[in-house]
């Protein structure tokens, strides 16, 4: 018998558009000692799921049927008295943004204390050398001391393994996790998904792990549940899944993945967007954006079809007596990629000891105590028509010294030559004539774009700002030429960016960017607040732009998959400095520095072939303020020797193209 | 932490010199004491003598700002801005138009208007908390819905006519208390509940309404949910962690006016004739009394900027995040 | 007569002026409109505005002035033209104006409030309550026919009222039946059951109980004092009307007067930061940091010196009054502005950071550039929130002021100048209470209605506040 039995759950949630039908008929369960996996992009109801279990829905949200089961006891049935029983206690849950889900002014030991004056007999000292056993179990060093201390104290893994201590804390049968790993860096979320799975195991929990990352889904989870629009579509065993995904969406999503077998062809896409769950379906509600749908998706819902043991698919096309198809996606034609030996041009972009640090202030009169470097000592090339991958952690400055090349932030030292001409040394008029050859394209697609403007009026912005002159009646041809070059049509010109999609909108900002002609492309995390789907069409049209114009990207991001598929060279950051850099087959096939391997081997690969074996990296990233003394990232280091303690290694030549900064080379 | 503090403590200086040259212009250069004397005199049937004799009498006959007829020191200390303005640092606030000594007025009505303000603060701050936290806990139910509207409705009540209602109905009406005047000792009780009860019922609407405001904002943040996660009950939820949070802006706004109380409550203590400060001012501005209302302008800033810096000094009491950076 | 602009009167035509153009960009954003529609949808925020432009009707009346020609036959040779300067409500209500009694009278009374001694027609003396010589003065026996004469006179009223309303609502539902192209009576259905997306039935309801209110009391005014009159024998209910408009300018001006600082200055202060943001820093935290009241009052002591010492300023006294309410004004909009500065200067460093202000940046776009195309129209809804949010504070703090005596000019008919002048008639044995409730009553309404408009207008300009109204809407309804 299952743990955790759901039966046609339906959550609605009322909003100013009318009732969202966020979880619309879900069913499924959950084993003892079972990970369950809710596979699903943003707003596919997911959430509202595991909030609908904990019955702690938004106050406009309400179970609108069905029943939850929890070892046979009706969970929906209970009043709300017994049901704060069985949070906490049988049921726990952590969440996806571990700095705002710790009360800031408790302090951690109060938290976790309070679920165990809740849900168990202990007080006091008991209590406490419980508290601090979960530290311990979580891996929080020094717990005894740590329990004294407040959430912001904590850096964010640390926060979520805080979390998840108080989530243990009850010693609870099922876990449910929410996007446990979303906010944390790929180092911390190999640590945190490792803890997860190892507690699940020794424990025998049950867990149901909400998540968008298929490669978390493959790394953690026993059987895997796909949603989309409110419903689930699919239920297979992990394996099987993954060696065969039934459903059109699901085999959509694993297509439309970036891949290093994907390199130089297109990736699948999914059209359309997710449609709004305030609509009522007259049939199957994948059918507008599915390859496969005929006249009766559009017309019947199709119902639950179970295939082989425990894989169950919600679509027509497993219907018994229905028409087989072909259910490979169709391979997109590859397109022939830049000859990586052309002989190389003169760079386009150098720039050369880059450093870009900020004050600290302190005392009486705000002296400047210290240095934030943000960027220290940063060297990079990169030519016409290539891509050149920053990578790195959050925190570690590649952001920072993205906009220091762009001269947005004005660096405290180094040389940043663009086309021949000093950046650093130009002032006033000419380095805003230059402006218009560097563009940007931002992380987060809301806020890139001025709500108070016209998509035409934000696209025409650069041109009038930079070339003043040009006739009304030719900017609004070339916006429309713009907006149609991006995949958009040319009269949204009048509309407002709350009309758009976060995919169409990114496709704005590129034509805005594009509007003034740029031959340096800075791509700051273009793709991570995007979902998979949408991700897949920004990235072919940023190669296909390139392509035809020759653009050069300096491609900032964080996503190893990404950089796979897309970058040419990779330069990987690490607390200000870039401690390798080579071609992108170089760097990510044959990592030479620690901290490269670290980094590769916590991504969650989707094929067990590709997995590396994962390497645990000890703590967090130093604070930049108070960089480690040699080698930066030596307390970290798995290979570490005494002498990295004490020199900064110098650049190490491996070959024409690829740097290294480790001693181990020197 | 300490340095923190001799900073902000530092910082006030040049806000008081500020205010100090802003008072002083309005007061001494805008208006001349010519025109000054003109006005206490009746605009009518005054002499030049007679504006002579005033200005001597006030030491207002002296130049603004640079004496060349006196010697060495005295060129800039026997002026109007040094006698009347500078001297303010050291709390010398010399004599008032009629002739009284500012500082010892202002020592002997401290003690009644603490007397009113205090209580007042203490009880509507309790009051209104309280009922905002009420109102919080049955949020999106009829008894918020209609809490808020009464909030609302008492928000648009002139204060004068709580004033003038509560003497008319208490004191008048049923006669419980008397209606006006003042007595220290044990006595005073019974002068001070109307007065004190008028205040904190006037400032329940908007209080009320506001720290409701605060308490959803945070209600409505990722820690709430994780403590009902945790199964605990929605008075703990409320008390323990929202009651704890909320605190932050409610101090933001509450600690600021604690020392402004010694200033006391200009319509009370004047409808209810109570011998403050708050209607010496009142009686300073219908008399004109420019030396006392400058004088007050200056200790009120003093007190505002002494309330900046305890409520910074207050944050590190409720927020870590202040108390151990 | 000769047309007088007061220097108020300007500026409340320039804020009109200010009020269409704004009305204009509004028209032509899809976005601004939708929030002014959510503003729309609000019931209780357009039963609000309903009764705010009432109250602005009456107040523009008050703002219409001129001065009277003087008759002829008054000596000047060629005609001259009074020193009284008149509006276009006071020639409206210049029966009531004109009829003042000796002394105080209840709300619709025939007879005086205090007894006098009055000489009877066969020579004796006695002292009783004497007739009025404007109120109830149409009847032979005042005290058989009042009760049937006051009857007919509010009978008649609502029969006014009931036809004023029938007509609206017939006027509402031919528009709304054109609008929709359907049946009149299923228009007016529509319009009832608020199954509309403006709360039409809310503003018609609103303006039915102010026609059932104003019907009776417009017949009663023609023969009797409504609200009866006060200490000088003044008509209460021409005082209360007389009081909206110096409300209304208050509320308004300050704020005009005190915008321009407070968005130019915080902007600035949030956008460029350094020295610049140190000293609008430093200024606002020294006014700040003056108790506001005291600042007034010295401001208002020091223009009450300046007018006093040259009388040869003003021709008229309503200009000099209106001279101090003006400066009464812009003394609180000195000391007002702080707070939205403070404000505007948060939200611009927040905006500071998004990525479209550096994507403007990055064009090389100029400091103003950026500030006048981005960050202000985002930072729009704030002012338009603390506009609103802050009328009806300074309604309010008129009032205050007035009673201190540092308010407007003691010849300016205001609610503080009323409250001042009848406060102590609680004390008066009898108690003369009706110019106080009066009083009271509009500037209740008046202040509850600019709340709830407010309210109204936070709600639906406020993108945090939107998630949770809608989920309260839901749970209480």
């Amino acid at each position: 018998m299952s743990l955790l039995r759901v039966e046609s759950l339906r959550t609605f949630i009322d909003s100013a558009d009318g009732t969202l039908r966020a979880v619309d008929d879900v069913s499924f369960d959950v084993s003892s000692g079972e990970t369950f996996a809710l596979l699903g992009e943003s707003g596919c109801g997911k959430s509202m799921t595991a909030l609908s279990l904990m019955r702690l829905l938004p106050d406009a949200g309400r179970i609108a049927g069905g029943r939850v089961l929890l070892d046979g006891c009706d969970l929906l049935a209970l009043t709300e008295a017994e049901m704060r029983q069985v949070r906490g206690r049988d049921l726990a849950m952590i969440f996806q943004e571990p700095s705002t889900s710790l009360n800031p002014v408790l302090s951690v030991g109060r938290q976790i204390g309070e679920v165990l004056s809740r849900h168990t007999p202990l007080r006091g000292d008991a209590a406490k050398r419980r508290a601090v056993e979960l530290l311990d179990a979580v891996g929080i060093p020094d717990a005894p001391r740590r329990l004294e201390e407040f959430p912001f104290q904590f850096s964010g893994g640390m926060k979520q393994r805080v979390m998840i201590a108080m989530a243990l804390a009850g010693d609870p049968r099922l876990l449910i996790a929410d996007e446990p790993t979303t906010a944390l860096d790929v180092t911390i979320q190999a640590q945190v998904l490792e803890l997860l799975g190892d507690l699940q195991r020794s424990r025998g929990m049950g867990m149901l792990l909400i998540t968008h990352d298929l490669g978390i889904v493959g790394q953690l989870a026993q059987r895997v549940g796909v949603m989309y629009a409110g419903q689930l579509v699919e239920v297979a065993e992990r394996r099987a899944f993954f060696e065969r995904p039934r459903h059109p969406y699901s085999q959509k999503l694993f297509a439309a993945l970036p891949r290093p077998a994907r390199r130089g062809a297109g990736l699948e896409t999914i059209p359309g967007s997710v449609p709004s769950l305030a609509a009522s379906f007259a049939g199957c509600r994948f059918a507008e954006r599915c390859a496969h749908a005929w006249a009766r998706c559009r017309s019947e819902p199709p119902s639950w079809h179970g295939t082989d043991a425990g894989h169950g698919v919600r679509c027509h096309l497993y219907a018994p007596g229905a028409a087989p198809v072909d259910r490979a996606g169709a391979a997109l034609p590859a397109t022939p990629e830049r000859d990586d030996r052309q002989p190389v041009p003169a760079p386009l972009l150098e720039a050369s000891g880059l450093k870009v640090h900020f004050p600290i202030r302190r005392g009486l009169f705000k002296r400047t105590v210290g240095q934030v470097r943000a960027v220290d000592g940063v060297s990079l090339g990169l030519t016409s028509g290539r891509t050149l991958a920053l990578v790195g952690e959050s925190g570690c400055g590649k952001t920072t010294a993205g906009k220091a090349i762009l001269q947005l932030i004005r660096p405290t030292a180094g040389s940043v030559r663009f086309g021949g001409e000093e950046l650093t040394a130009l002032g006033g008029e000419r380095l805003r004539r230059l402006r218009g050859q560097m563009q940007i394209v931002f992380q987060d697609p809301y806020a890139s774009l001025d709500p108070r403007m016209r998509v035409g009026d934000i696209i025409e912005e650069g041109m009038g700002a930079l070339k003043a002159g040009a006739a009304a009646a030719e900017r609004e041809r070339r916006t429309v030429g713009l907006l149609e070059r991006v995949g958009l049509s040319g009269e949204m010109r009048g509309r407002y960016p709350h009309e758009f999609s976060g995919g169409q909108r990114q496709r704005i900002a590129i034509a805005r960017a594009l509007a003034v002609e740029p031959r340096l492309l800075v791509c700051d995390e273009p793709t991570s607040a995007l979902d998979v789907s949408v991700q897949a069409q920004i990235l072919n049209l940023l190669r296909e732009l390139q392509a035809s114009l020759g653009l050069a990207y300096l491609f900032i991001t964080h996503n190893i998959a990404v950089v796979e598929y897309l970058a040419h060279e990779v330069a990987v950051m690490y607390l200000g400095r870039i401690v390798e850099r080579g071609s992108a087959a170089e760097v990510l096939g044959d990592p030479k520095h620690p901290y490269t391997e670290a980094l590769l081997s916590a991504v969650p690969r989707l094929d067990a072939q590709g997995q590396r074996p994962l390497i645990v990296l000890r703590s967090d990233l130093p604070s930049p303020a108070n960089p480690p003394s040699g080698c930066h990232f030596h307390p970290r280091c798995p290979r570490a020797m005494p002498q990295c303690a004490r020199d900064y290694p110098t650049e190490t030549r491996l070959d024409d193209t690829r740097r290294v900064r480790c001693l181990l080379y020197g | 932490m300490l340095a923190y503090i001799v900073r902000r403590l530092l910082y006030a200086i040049p806000i008081l010199i500020g205010v100090n040259l802003l008072t002083f212009a309005l007061f001494f250069v805008v208006n001349t004491p010519d025109d000054m004397a003109r006005m206490q005199l009746g605009v009518k049937r005054v002499t030049p003598e007679a504006i002579e004799k005033w200005k001597a009498e006030r030491g207002y006959d002296k130049p603004l700002l640079y004496n060349g007829a006196a010697d060495g020191a005295e060129k800039v200390t026997s002026t109007i801005f040094f006698e009347k303005s500078v001297k303010l640092f050291v709390f010398d606030f010399g004599r008032a138009d009629d002739g009284r000594d500012i500082g010892h007025e202002i020592r002997t009505r401290m003690g009644p208007s603490l007397a009113i303000a205090v209580p007042t603060f203490v009880l509507g701050l309790f009051v209104t908390v309280s009922f905002a936290l009420l109102l919080a806990f049955f949020r999106a139910t009829y008894l918020d819905f209609w809490g808020v509207v009464v909030c609302v409705a008492m928000m648009s009540v002139s204060s004068l006519f709580y004033i003038i209602g509560g003497q008319y109905l208490v004191s008048k009406v049923w006669h419980l208390v008397p209606i006006s005047g003042y007595a220290g000792g044990p006595d005073a009780m019974r002068f001070l509940l109307l007065p004190v009860l008028i205040s904190v019922v006037a400032g329940i609407g908007s209080s009320t309404r506001w720290y409701r405001t605060i308490f959803l904002e945070e209600i409505g943040k990722d820690y709430v949910r994780t403590a009902r996660a945790k199964g605990l009950s929605e008075p703990t939820v409320l008390f323990r962690h929202v009651l704890k949070n909320a605190m932050i802006p409610i101090l933001t706004g509450v600690v600021v006016v604690i020392p402004l109380l010694f200033m006391g409550s200009l319509l009370v203590e004047s409808f209810f004739g109570v011998p403050g400060l708050g209607s010496y001012t009142i009686d300073a501005i219908n008399a004109q009394d420019f030396a006392v209302v400058r004088s007050m302008v200056f200790i009120g800033s003093l007190l505002y900027i002494v309330g900046l810096l305890l409520t910074d000094l207050s944050y590190t009491l409720v927020d870590p995040r202040v108390r151990l950076q | 007569m000769m047309p007088v602009v007061l220097w108020t009167d300007a500026l409340v035509f320039l804020l009109i002026a200010c009020a269409a153009g704004a009305g204009f960009y509004v028209g032509r954003r899809e976005y601004l409109l939708a929030s002014w529609r959510r503003v729309g949808e609000s019931r209780a925020g357009m039963a609000a505005l309903t009764v705010l432009l009432a109250f602005v009707a009456v107040g523009l009346l008050d703002s219409l002035h001129y001065r009277p020609r003087l008759d002829v036959a008054a000596g000047k040779p060629g005609g001259g033209y009074s020193t009284e300067v008149r509006s276009a409500l006071d020639a409206l209500l210049l029966p009531l104006k004109a009829a003042t009694e000796k002394t105080y009278s209840a709300p619709l009374a025939t007879h005086l409030y205090a007894k006098e001694t009055v000489e009877l027609p066969d020579g004796s003396q006695a002292r009783l309550f004497p007739r009025l010589k404007h109120g109830g003065a149409h009847l032979q026996d005042a005290e058989a026919k009042w009760g049937r004469d006051v009857a007919l006179r509010v009978l008649r009223g609502l029969a006014l009222a009931v036809l004023c309303g029938l007509t609206f609502a017939a006027l509402a539902a031919q528009l709304a039946a054109r609008h929709w192209g359907i049946g009149r009576l299923a228009a007016w259905r529509r319009i009832r059951r608020g199954e509309t997306r403006i709360a039409w039935n809310a503003v018609l309801a609103t303006l039915a109980v102010l026609l059932l209110i104003a019907g009776p009391v417009a017949s009663l005014a023609g023969g009797y004092h409504v609200f009866g009159t006060d200490k000088v024998g003044q008509d209460v209910l021409y005082l209360t009307l007389k009081s909206i408009r110096t409300g209304l300018v208050i509320g308004t001006i300050t704020t005009l007067a005190m915008l321009p600082f407070a968005v130019a200055l915080g902007i600035a202060a949030g956008y460029l930061g350094g020295w610049v943001d140190d000293v609008i820093q430093y200024i606002y935290t020294t006014l700040n940091s003056i108790p506001g009241v005291l600042l007034i009052a010295a401001a208002v002591l020091m223009v009450q010196v300046a007018i006093d010492t040259h009388p040869d300023w003003f021709a008229t006294g309503a200009q000099r009054a209106d001279a101090r309410l003006l400066a009464l004004c812009l003394i609180l909009g000195v000391t007002s502005w702080t707070g939205l500065c403070r404000l505007l200067r948060a939200e611009t460093l927040k905006l500071r950071e998004l990525e479209y202000v550096q994507a403007a940046q990055a064009f090389g776009a100029s400091a103003i550039r950026v500030m006048g195309r981005h960050i202000l129209p985002n930072v729009m809804h704030i002012v338009l929130i603390a506009v609103v949010m802050d009328f009806s504070g300074l309604v309010l703090a008129e009032a205050v002021l007035s009673y201190i005596g540092i308010g407007v000019d003691p010849s300016t008919i205001s609610f503080g100048t009323m409250i001042n002048t009848a406060r102590l008639e609680l004390a008066r044995e009898p108690v003369v209470w009706w110019s106080l409730l009066a009083a009271f009553v509009f500037m209740f309404v008046l202040v509850l209605a600019a709340n709830l408009f407010a309210d109204a207008v936070r709600d639906a300009f406020d993108p945090r506040l939107a998630g949770r109204r809608a989920a309260l809407r839901e749970k209480t309804a």
